[in-house]
């Protein structure tokens, strides 16, 4: 019916996400990413913990090509994300869902058009002028609302009137409105007050073990990290110097994330 | 510790010097005086005096007292009638093609959504449209297309493009590239990106621009008629020739009141639109 639908249904589940050697450098000789090699397949939360500037928004970015990569790999569903254009990227863009700090609602638009924007992929842009989805993906839509915690009377409210918790909560069913392979969120929490911040991480490790994709979480938050993910990476001088479960976290391996050991 | 207290002790002996919160802005008082300067030179240049205001201000008096009563014979309400409802037909059309034509130039002129060239060359499309003055404008297609509303129409839509399109392309540079980030990352095509991440943020300020330049173009139809353009114009300016005074408050009282009308209505429009 529409020039942009994919001709196989996107197979369900997530996918692997293999990157290697990956490099970014936003200015030549001062590397942000100094060759990232990761794996990242099943399902669960993965945090990616470090400090302040050291790359993990870029690798994330990197990943759905937000930012473009200067080196490396990062295959995923058989293909280079890296070196995808156009149309292809498009479609590759398609199986990765986004959430992000400032939540990126359009505020104008009420709940339940933010929530179907993860179809947009797959809509023509008459069907999306005219907000004629196809029904299918309107009982999607209201079904993953309904998965996030919020009922139908939350469905025409316009995004702008939503609390941070409701607004990341909707911006979780528009990443997972993707069917995607793979959840990309960019420090998910960072908004929210700390009870917020339990309940939308758990949120997020819950949907990520029902649908069966994996999601990769930036996060600053240790603790909610400890808690939450199944596997912790952490970053600090733009490469890799953690790779393992929450309970191999130890205070050593923090001082050599984050430096110093006052904090503490 | 003793250094200190020495310099302490010489703090105290001296007046402090005050801290400066605002520093003095030199360009701008330069400026200022500058400007100054040149209303003084100009008001000597063109020999405005207070003299001539007082001698003028008795013809005023003269003129104001002929345009009282204003005429309502049958006759002239019909030709006034008749200019109005031209008028009104010349910015509802102006209005609507030129909007039409403002949203996809000033999408193009938005530097934060069309490539380097694209916007750039709307840029200075929107610029030749802003040049000139409607009445110029509508010269031209006088020239071009002859006598009547269609050159006033013309006329209009160009001086709509330059306005709305100028202020619509910078709604559209301040918009939240967050919410357009977000949507790209969907894997939506340029079309769709519009459609669900631009023009939810911008369309109520769209609307708003078309709003007033309805206004404006109300406004501005009263005046191509003088030049030929159609409308009310024409009668207003006979009027004046002739020295029917008379016929000229009542035609100002017209327009005086359909502006006043359509201001009412465009607050109501934008309100609807919030």
């Amino acid at each position: 019916m529409s020039a942009i639908r994919s001709p196989a249904p996107a197979a369900a589940g997530g996918g692997v996400l293999s990157i290697r050697g990956l490099q970014k450098a936003y200015r030549p000789g001062q590397p942000v990413l100094r060759g990232i090699d990761l794996e990242i397949a099943g399902t669960g939360l993965t945090a990616i913990i470090g400090p302040s500037g050291t790359g993990k928004s870029t690798l994330l970015r990197c990943v759905n090509r937000l930012v473009e990569p200067s080196a490396g790999q990062i295959l995923f569903e058989g293909q280079d994300l890296a070196r995808l254009k156009g149309r292809a990227l498009r479609l590759a863009r398609r199986r990765i869902g986004m959430v992000f700090q400032e939540y990126n609602l359009v505020e104008r638009l009420t709940v339940i058009e933010n929530v179907l924007c993860g179809r947009l992929g797959h809509v023509a842009p008459w069907r999306a002028l005219l907000r004629r989805y196809p029904q299918s993906d309107v009982d999607h839509a209201f079904d993953l609302l309904q998965a996030v915690g919020l009922d139908e009377s939350y469905a025409n409210r316009r995004a702008d009137q939503l609390s941070g918790g409701q607004r990341q909560r909707v911006g979780i069913a528009r990443a997972l409105m993707q069917r995607p392979g793979l959840v990309l969120a960019d420090e998910p929490t960072s908004s929210l007050d700390p009870k917020t911040s339990v309940e939308v991480m758990a949120l997020m490790a819950d949907l990520s073990r029902q649908h069966a994709i994996p999601i990769v979480v930036n996060i600053h938050n240790v603790e909610l990290a400890r808690r939450h993910a199944e596997r912790i990476i952490g970053l600090s001088g733009g490469a890799v110097v953690y790779d393992g479960g929450p309970d191999g976290l130890h205070d050593e391996h923090l001082k050599s994330i984050y430096g110093g050991e006052d904090w503490l | 510790m003793a250094a200190r207290t020495g310099s302490e002790a010489a703090a105290a002996r001296l007046p402090p010097s005050p801290r400066v919160a605002f520093a003095p802005n030199w360009a701008a008082r330069a400026g200022w005086v500058l400007l100054a300067l040149y209303v003084v030179y100009a008001t000597g240049q063109l020999e405005i005096s207070l003299d001539r205001v007082i001698r003028g201000l008795e013809n005023a008096q003269r003129f104001l007292g002929r345009m009282f009563p204003p005429n309502l014979e049958a006759d002239k309400l019909e030709l006034i009638r008749a200019g109005i409802v031209e008028s009104l037909q010349i910015a509802v059309l102006a209005t609507a093609a030129g909007i039409a034509l403002s949203l996809p130039l000033g999408l193009a002129a938005a530097r934060n959504l069309a490539p380097p060239w694209l916007s750039g060359a709307m840029r200075v499309v929107i610029a030749v449209c802003r040049s000139f003055h409607p009445v110029i404008v509508a010269i031209l297609f006088v020239k071009a297309v002859g006598f009547g509303a269609l050159a006033g129409v013309l006329a209009l839509i160009v001086s709509t493009m330059g306005f709305v399109s100028k202020l619509f392309a910078e709604v559209v540079e301040e918009m939240d590239p967050g919410q357009v980030e977000a949507v790209r990352a969907t894997g939506a095509g340029f079309l769709n990106v519009l459609v669900m991440g631009v023009l939810p943020q911008v369309m109520s300020r769209f609307i708003g621009l078309s709003v007033y330049q309805f206004d404006s173009n109300l406004r501005n139809s009263t005046m191509v008629g003088i030049v030929g353009g159609g409308g009310i114009g024409a009668p207003l300016f006979t009027a004046y020739q002739r020295f029917d005074y008379d016929v000229v408050m009542t035609i100002l009282i017209v327009i005086i009141a359909l502006i006043l009308l359509c201001e009412v209505v465009s607050g109501r429009v934008r309100r609807v639109f919030q």
